[in-house]
């Protein structure tokens, strides 16, 4: 890299070449308060007319110290952090925070909440690829999907809200278990659900798939290569348009993913993962739709046999709260509610560090946890699927139009609350 | 399935038989050192000699966890990473996670900050985690970014909130605060509520910019 032709620009660094620099390119910055970056991102462009010589993004807009929060607050208080992350999809978070936790302790669940856990993550991995497929065909102009793909966002958010009490921020599991168990109709409304959104489906897929337009933006735009995607982390949809066939689901089974999760020799549901080796924005976003009808396939499966039992793991392993009519009719119960909210006391986790993930809508969403033996982590960090799968922007989007911009981060789905943390 | 130009296709498509070993709840087998049933860990000594020995990241209720950890001095990191990714039983193509531990109050600890790579084989389904340690005043790690693009801004971010350094890297600048921010704030160190940085916050007025 030659030293000389480095130069400042918006306080970005950029190294051109010599034709490069002449004169006639100009700046755009784009963003950070770009309708079309959805929140606060920031691109430096230098441009030739309306093609893109070089793009250097530059993030940070949103950093809010998650990870040392996560060095103050207990494992169950940090859940509604986690909410906060990539906020399209704060089950997914949940999830992945205390599916890392119980790993790091060797807790096994009850298989109820296995199964719920399952339903919630697919549901929750359905309410984002709905939002983010909506919004960059929004971005693209087509207004009337993104509405028709809300309607359905709108029932998610009425599903999680029985169960949690929260529409939005749902910080829904606890540590070995769950906020509360699901009510009696829940299955019934769930089922309504899914038989509302293949026909959301389907009117988008005839709206979108079959619009010259449409497809014309974006096929053959932002292309990755198999092998850049690994060679650049990207995982999850982005990497399964370039032929990736990377799915945590299959590779490393979690929940009912896995086989025997119930202990009594059960198989993993049955669903298959989408790829393609087109590697453009038009194949991220036809699997983002594909997606969504296997996560709708493995929640009908799970629907109906929920297993009965306890959602929390038993009383005796002092990690869940005990049920209130234990903690007001027994002393015991009394004295493990103290023992499990009291500062100085709680739970005892192993010395020792422990990596968890789960296959968020974005790709692996990872929770590299330290403890050295207290209630509160002394290092939580996570692997952000939109911080790593964002850092190929610049390369991607060289040579491109500038009304590419959108499609391209319409397509890779960065949530800045989770790139910034 | 949608029919797309230039012969390629859109297909559904399932992963073949996962691997032998990885982050994936595998009973870990009692009877051999532990480790030794990693193909990884297996190609690596054979390679390295026995220099480095495999760890589990934890030991808790249920024994060692199968996630297993090499400590890789600083001097041969580039070597056992470029081993590690072109190596046929390795194979780790895809730098998951990079990022760096502050062990300043950890119980027994012995040197300061622990980077830590999560390696990750596409092909071979299976996970290893290089723990590579450096101390005050100049922290340092030789930077991966010219095996692995994707070390980049993980690489940034841990100088950003750490202040260890990756020599190599071709454009080391904080990422998410700002230049001139003074310290590095993940540091166990620096307090949580920080050192003042908001009260003493330049305001920008109308003619500031």
């Amino acid at each position: 890299m030659d030293q000389a032709n480095e130069q400042l620009i918006a306080g970005q660094r950029f190294t051109l070449e010599p034709d490069e620099m002449q004169a006639d390119r100009w700046i755009l910055n784009f963003g950070p308060q770009h309708p079309a970056t959805h929140t606060t991102l920031r691109l430096v462009l230098i441009l030739d007319g309306e093609r893109i010589v070089d793009c250097v993004p530059d993030i940070g807009y949103l950093h809010s110290g998650f990870e040392k929060l996560g060095e103050v607050h207990d494992i169950n208080q940090y859940v509604t952090v986690t909410d906060r992350t990539n906020y399209l999809s704060p089950v997914m978070n949940n999830l992945a925070w205390h599916g890392a936790w119980e790993k790091l302790f060797g807790i096994e669940l009850t298989p109820r909440c296995k199964v719920i856990r399952t339903i919630v993550g697919e549901l929750a991995r359905i309410q984002d690829h709905v939002l983010s497929a909506g919004a960059s065909a929004l971005d693209l102009g087509a207004f009337t999907p993104f509405l028709y793909l809300f309607e359905d966002r709108e029932l998610i958010y009425d599903l999680l809200e029985e169960i949690s009490g929260a529409r939005y921020m749902n910080s829904y599991t606890r540590l070995g278990g769950l906020f509360r168990d699901i009510t009696p109709d829940w299955p019934r409304h769930v089922r309504e659900f899914l038989n509302h959104m293949p026909k959301t489906l389907a009117d988008c897929e005839t709206l979108l798939l079959r619009n010259r337009i449409f497809i014309e933006r974006l096929r053959g735009i932002g292309c990755v290569s198999r092998d850049d995607a690994t060679n650049w982390s990207l995982t999850g949809v982005v990497a399964r348009a370039s032929g990736v066939l990377r799915d945590l689901r299959k590779d490393e089974p979690y929940l009912c993913f896995e086989q025997n999760w119930d202990g009594h020799g059960s198989s993993p549901v049955d669903f298959k993962v989408p790829v393609s080796d087109m590697g453009d924005t038009y194949a991220r976003f036809v699997l983002r739709l594909e997606e969504i009808k296997q996560s709708l396939h493995i929640i009908a499966q799970l629907i109906d046999n929920i297993p009965p039992g306890p959602v929390n793991t038993a009383s005796e392993e002092k990690i869940n709260l005990p049920d209130k009519t234990e903690v007001w009719g027994s002393i015991e119960g009394l004295i493990h509610h103290f023992e499990i909210v009291m500062w100085n006391r709680g739970w005892e986790p192993p010395v020792g560090e422990a990596y968890g993930a789960v296959e968020s809508p974005n790709g692996e969403l990872g929770l590299y946890l330290v403890s050295s033996g207290g209630r509160v982590p002394y290092r939580a960090r996570w692997r952000p699927p939109s911080f790593i799968n964002y850092q190929c922007f610049g390369d991607l989007i060289k040579g491109h139009q500038v009304s590419d911009v959108v499609a391209v981060l319409g397509s890779l789905n960065i949530i800045a609350a989770e790139l910034d943390r | 399935m949608a029919e797309t130009a230039d012969n390629k296709t859109l297909k559904v498509g399932v992963p073949g038989p996962l691997g032998s070993a990885g982050a994936r709840g595998i009973s870990v087998p009692a009877d051999q050192p532990y480790g030794a049933w990693h193909p990884a860990v297996q190609s690596l000594q054979s390679r390295f000699g026995t220099t480095f020995q495999p760890f589990p990241l934890v030991i808790n209720r249920a024994g060692p966890t199968d996630q297993v950890c090499l400590k890789v001095p600083a001097g041969q990191l580039l070597d056992v990473m470029r081993f590690l990714h072109d190596d046929d039983r390795c194979r780790f193509d895809l730098l998951s996670d990079l990022t760096c531990v502050d062990y300043l109050y950890f119980p027994n600890a012995t040197d300061r900050y622990g980077v830590t790579y999560t390696l990750v084989s596409t092909p071979l389904r299976h996970r290893l985690w290089i723990k590579c340690y450096t101390n005050d005043p100049e922290p340092a790690v030789p930077s991966v970014t010219s095996i692995w693009k994707g070390a980049n801004w993980q690489e940034r971010e841990v100088w950003d909130m750490f202040g260890v350094r990756f020599p190599g890297h071709p454009d080391l600048r904080r990422i998410l605060l700002w230049e001139g921010y003074g310290s590095h704030p993940l540091r166990k160190d620096y307090p949580p509520q920080g050192l003042g940085e908001r009260a003493n916050f330049e305001i920008l007025g109308p003619q500031s910019a």
